[in-house]
């Protein structure tokens, strides 16, 4: 599905990338990004079809509990442990439009902040019933929601003692290749979250309040899960306000 | 003071971290049975139209080092020049061919392979037809932001002559960042993401 205007699906170029807001590419207090940063200028260029399109992603394409990653990776009967909890959302565009069949595939570390790859080195256990990943699609609103379990934080290798917030990595894909955006979301509250230096590199402040997700008390299930909300905002585009142009535009 | 436009602002991006595989390719990490397959991993079937190609290469370091632990993404337009998309109005693409394709580097060499077929020219929004080409996308473990390229084909010198992205890059000899190795239908394309052959990256 896509954004319709009388019916048809969008054709305008996306907003320019506001590049103060995202973090640059060269953040030497992440030490991993100084051999991979680019070190010359971006080449600018308004998009072309070849950005303001994409593919669709179908609801047929998804399995029964691909949203729920307390019982994908789970044996039948059991699940996985922790903190049960729902993050849910909406999908919307700068424009604050819905963006509805939005591609969203998440992944994280288990309750005790380990993850189930085979370079994890963490000595915190493996949960046997963890898996650690999941998708859904938004909905004609623009809206998705997943279960899962609260992850934990976890040590990392890049100063002396580094540690990661706890947090949910994201994938979004909207309706443009150009829309393509990885990011984290953190919970409301954590302390860890001023102290990561992958938090800390996005200079903006208020950039970074947009990644943590309030306790959303409303929506917690009782006796069952606490729920979370966290919005994400892709690029906008631009209104195609004269069609005289056969193709491309 | 005046109306306030009301724009939100982008999400800010995050790096994708040393476990992208994990989220995005579970099966090639080793994590199998939550989903069927990885998505992106197959663009062709038997009944896709157009020139068989594949495309390797790898995401290299400052140090000169291939990255084992990236994602790459690729789009593109199908042997006709059309776009598998709603937002294409030129006319319907090959149904049986997504266009998009995602691989991980892999774990021992740092390899990234796809099977897709040759895309056609699509023009730019003044009806100038660009060269025949694939976006990229990159993310990985120290990128901050995915990084968006273009790869085009060796083998077409007069449409990458007029090609206007091409014809966009100043410095000359970094257009050649953006044409692959390789001869029909086996091409190769490196991304190197810093020093003298760094690869001209896109804000687009
Ligand atoms: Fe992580």
């Amino acid at each position: 599905m896509s954004n319709r205007d009388n019916g048809r699906p969008e054709t305008g170029a996306f907003f320019p990338r506001d590049r103060g807001w995202h973090p640059p590419a060269f953040t030497p207090s992440y030490k991993t990004s100084v051999l991979r940063s680019p070190q010359k200028a971006l080449l600018s260029l308004d998009g072309t079809i070849s950005e303001i399109t994409g593919p669709v992603f179908g609801h047929s394409m998804l399995g029964e509990l691909d949203n729920d990653l307390i019982h994908n990776f789970a044996k039948p009967g059991e699940s996985a442990i922790g903190e049960r909890i729902i993050v849910h959302g909406r999908v919307l565009d700068e424009r604050g439009r819905a963006v509805p069949g939005a591609l969203l595939e998440f992944w994280q570390a288990n309750a005790g902040g380990r993850y189930r790859h085979k370079k994890e080195s963490y000595l915190a256990a493996l949960d046997p019933n963890f898996g650690g990943c999941g998708r859904t699609i938004t909905d004609e609103n623009g809206y998705y929601c997943f279960r899962t379990i609260k992850p934990g934080p976890y040590p990392w290798p890049n100063g002396v003692n580094d540690w990661r917030p706890a947090h949910i990595h994201f994938s979004i894909f909207g309706h443009g290749f150009a829309q393509r955006l990885i990011t984290q979301m953190y919970f409301e509250g954590d302390p860890m979250i001023w102290k990561c230096p992958i938090v800390g590199t996005i200079p903006d402040r208020r950039a970074i309040e947009q990644l943590i997700a309030p306790l959303d008390w409303a929506n917690t299930i009782p006796m069952d899960a606490r729920a979370y909300k966290f919005d994400i905002v892709l690029r906008g585009r631009r209104s195609t306000f004269f069609e005289n142009r056969p193709e491309g535009n | 003071m005046v109306q306030d436009l009301g724009y939100l602002k982008e999400t800010a991006s995050q790096t994708a971290g040393p476990y992208v595989h994990i989220g995005l390719t579970p099966n090639f990490c080793g994590i199998p049975g939550i989903y069927e397959s990885d998505l992106g991993s197959a663009m062709v079937n038997d009944k896709t139209r157009g020139e068989r190609v594949t495309v390797t290469g790898r995401v290299i370091d400052g140090a000169g080092v291939p990255l084992k632990d990236a994602l790459v993404e690729i789009w593109q337009a199908d042997a006709a020049g059309l776009y598998n998309s709603p937002s294409e109005r030129r006319g319907t693409a090959d149904p049986n061919f997504t266009g998009w394709g995602r691989c991980p580097t892999g774990a021992e060499d740092g390899v990234f392979t796809f099977k897709t077929v040759k895309p056609g020219r699509v023009p730019v929004s003044d009806g100038r037809l660009m060269a025949p080409h694939i976006t990229f996308w990159i993310v990985a473990r120290g990128i901050n932001l995915g990084l968006h390229t273009r790869m085009y084909f060796p083998d077409e010198p007069a449409a990458n002559a007029e090609d206007p992205l091409l014809c966009r890059i100043e410095h000359r000899h970094r257009a050649e960042t953006l044409v692959a190795g390789g001869t029909a239908p086996n091409y190769l394309f490196d991304i190197h993401l810093q020093g003298e052959k760094e690869t001209v990256f896109l804000d687009i």
